[in-house]
């Protein structure tokens, strides 16, 4: 009867053991099954295309029933600008929220502003979206004097929204690591506040607060319903601020319902997916060794 | 010794809580210029908070409540008229551990410079000079002198020590607290700062925690003995160490408990 009992401690042991064990394990597969699946159903026409082309032209006209055209560049081109000029945006504004909750605020004021900011992390894309369509829209056409209120300013201003809580929330942690005898060292030589800052904290927080930023990249780069409904969804190289832009992911969402399974415009979408894959990997990939950097040291 | 050295530090009735705990008890104490006063009593009992009194380092926390006067050099340190950055240029501090900025040695030494902003200080050829009075002074220059670009934080223990007091000189300070700025190092690099806090004597007035009661001896000229936040005992360092007036003093110095 005793030994039974240990029997079974130990077999339970081992289940929950190995459940833990799968569940770990899941994280990875998974990632590696959608990768494969988007490969497998974009791949037969990675064979087909020129891929310069593919890249760098910026006829994108894949409904044509003659002569077809699959050229992304004016999307990339699209991403891309919405991105950098969202960071434009963030960057000073969460980098700065980032030092004031860590340097500045009283611990009251910093539990306030740490939730407000985690429930503007909260907020659905859509609802950003609808933000960009019915305020921030008409706004722009009263200030600016622009005739389309949907535009790449509009975009950019939401995914700045959108990426300054991660901004905010990696840079404080990445501001509170640094060791409070640089300060000390910095106050007792006669630095005032904001002199530990820019001479003694930013220099030191410098890897942490780039990691910040660049998983606020990731984050615009991917979103999807806010710019599809906020930047006009039109095919073109924007050449002012106001112009109307598409990006690579509002492409996908938009048409990938309207294609069949298996043709040419079906297996480009799944290419475009594949290319956002890389991107997001590539900048994700960047900010872990950047705050892998930082543990090293 | 002259009879009747002027003062540096003067402190009256100095009280001071944190919160509702009180670590200083009606100090009041003169701490002559030029020399080394040591700073000395069991764990707990306030060195660390007197001596963060002298540059208002304290108040970064914000549960500290102090009453009472501090002069430095004849002004109230408390005066509302006084400017912390004009108080911290003129009285240095070192800290227990060696904390220099995590920058090159050279940036490390120029940074006082750099903060307080005098014009005429910021060439290029002023503050290579500044740099290398600097370490020489603090016998650093024979070993620093080709790494005056490494991170200040990849140097030996010793050399951070001595960096982190030679970074107070270019702004040319009339006090230099120092809170057990040998309690990280070993003996050779004990001897070294002590050495070079010898060679300081004169120019600056140094106030220094120690535990060690053997340093007290070799390197201060007077001695305040604290017990509980009050200052029992305050003379000579010979007289402290041969015959102290207070029975606790002599218990401590001859080491019966710490
Ligand atoms: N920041 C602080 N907040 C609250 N109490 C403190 C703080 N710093 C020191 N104390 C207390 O004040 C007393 C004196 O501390 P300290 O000056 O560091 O002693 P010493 O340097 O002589 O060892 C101790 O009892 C300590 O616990
Ligand atoms: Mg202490």
């Amino acid at each position: 009867m005793r030994l039974s009992r240990k029997q079974l401690r130990a077999w339970s042991e081992k289940l929950i053991e190995l459940a833990i064990r799968l569940c770990g394990i899941s994280a990875i597969v998974f990632v590696f099954g959608i990768f494969f699946f988007v490969f497998r159903e974009g791949a037969p026409f990675l064979a087909k295309i020129d891929l310069r082309e593919f890249l760098f032209s910026d006829q994108w006209i894949p409904t044509s029933q003659t002569n077809p055209r699959y050229g992304v560049g004016a999307l990339i081109v699209g991403s891309v600008s919405v991105t950098v000029l969202a960071m434009a945006i963030a960057v000073p504004f969460g980098v700065g929220a980032a030092i004031f909750l860590s340097e500045f605020c009283g611990p009251r004021a910093k539990e306030g502003l740490k939730i407000t900011i985690e429930l503007l992390a909260a907020i659905p894309s859509v609802v950003w979206g609808f933000i960009g369509l019915s305020v921030v829209s008409p706004l722009l056409i009263q200030v600016f004097h622009v005739p389309i209120g949907v535009n790449l300013f509009n975009g950019a201003l939401l995914l700045a929204l959108m990426s300054v809580p991660i901004i905010v929330s990696i840079g404080e942690d990445a501001l509170k690591a640094v060791p409070d005898t640089y300060r000390e060292a910095a106050v007792a030589l006669g630095a005032t506040r904001w002199q530990v800052v820019y001479r003694v904290l930013l220099p030191a927080a410098k890897n942490g607060l780039l990691a910040a930023v660049l998983l606020g990249v990731g984050r615009a780069i991917g979103e999807t319903m806010a710019v599809l409904m906020a930047t006009g969804h039109s095919i073109r190289i924007p050449h002012s601020l106001f112009d109307p832009i598409r990006t690579l992911t509002a492409t996908i969402a938009a048409e990938l319902g309207e294609t069949s399974q298996g043709s040419e415009h079906y297996q480009v979408l799944f290419l475009i997916g594949l290319l956002l894959f890389l991107i997001t990997f590539i900048v994700n990939l960047t900010a872990d060794l950047v705050v892998k950097g930082i543990r090293r040291k | 010794m002259s009879q009747n050295p002027a003062i540096s530090i003067e402190t009256r009735n100095l009280n001071l809580w944190y919160g509702s705990f009180q670590a200083l008890n009606s100090i009041s104490v003169r701490i002559p210029h030029g020399r080394i006063t040591g700073l000395i009593g069991p764990s707990g009992c306030g060195k660390t908070t007197l001596l963060r009194c002298f540059n208002r380092i304290n108040e970064r926390f914000g549960n500290v409540t102090t009453a009472g006067e501090i002069s430095i050099l004849g002004q109230n340190i408390y005066d509302p008229g006084v400017s912390l950055i004009e108080l911290r240029k003129s009285v240095g501090m070192v800290f227990q551990r060696p904390n220099p900025l995590p920058i090159s040695v050279y940036e490390n030494i120029v940074f006082g410079l750099r903060i307080h902003g005098e014009r005429r200080a910021l060439g290029r050829a002023a503050l290579d000079e500044a740099v290398e009075r600097a370490l020489r002074e603090v016998f650093l220059w024979d070993d620093l002198k080709d790494r005056l670009h490494t991170r200040a934080t990849r140097l030996q223990l010793e050399q951070q020590q001595k960096l982190c007091i030679a970074r107070l000189l270019p702004l040319k300070p009339e006090v230099i607290l120092m809170d057990e700025p040998c309690s990280a190092l070993d003996a050779r690099g004990t001897h070294a700062v002590e050495e070079l806090m010898q060679a300081l004597t004169g120019q600056y007035t140094i106030v220094i925690v120690t535990h060690n009661m053997a340093q007290a001896r070799r390197v201060t000229h007077e001695c305040m003995f604290m017990l509980m936040g009050e200052l029992l005992e305050h003379c000579p360092t010979r007289d402290m160490f041969v015959h102290p007036c207070h029975p606790k003093t002599a218990e401590y110095v001859e080491g019966r408990y710490g």
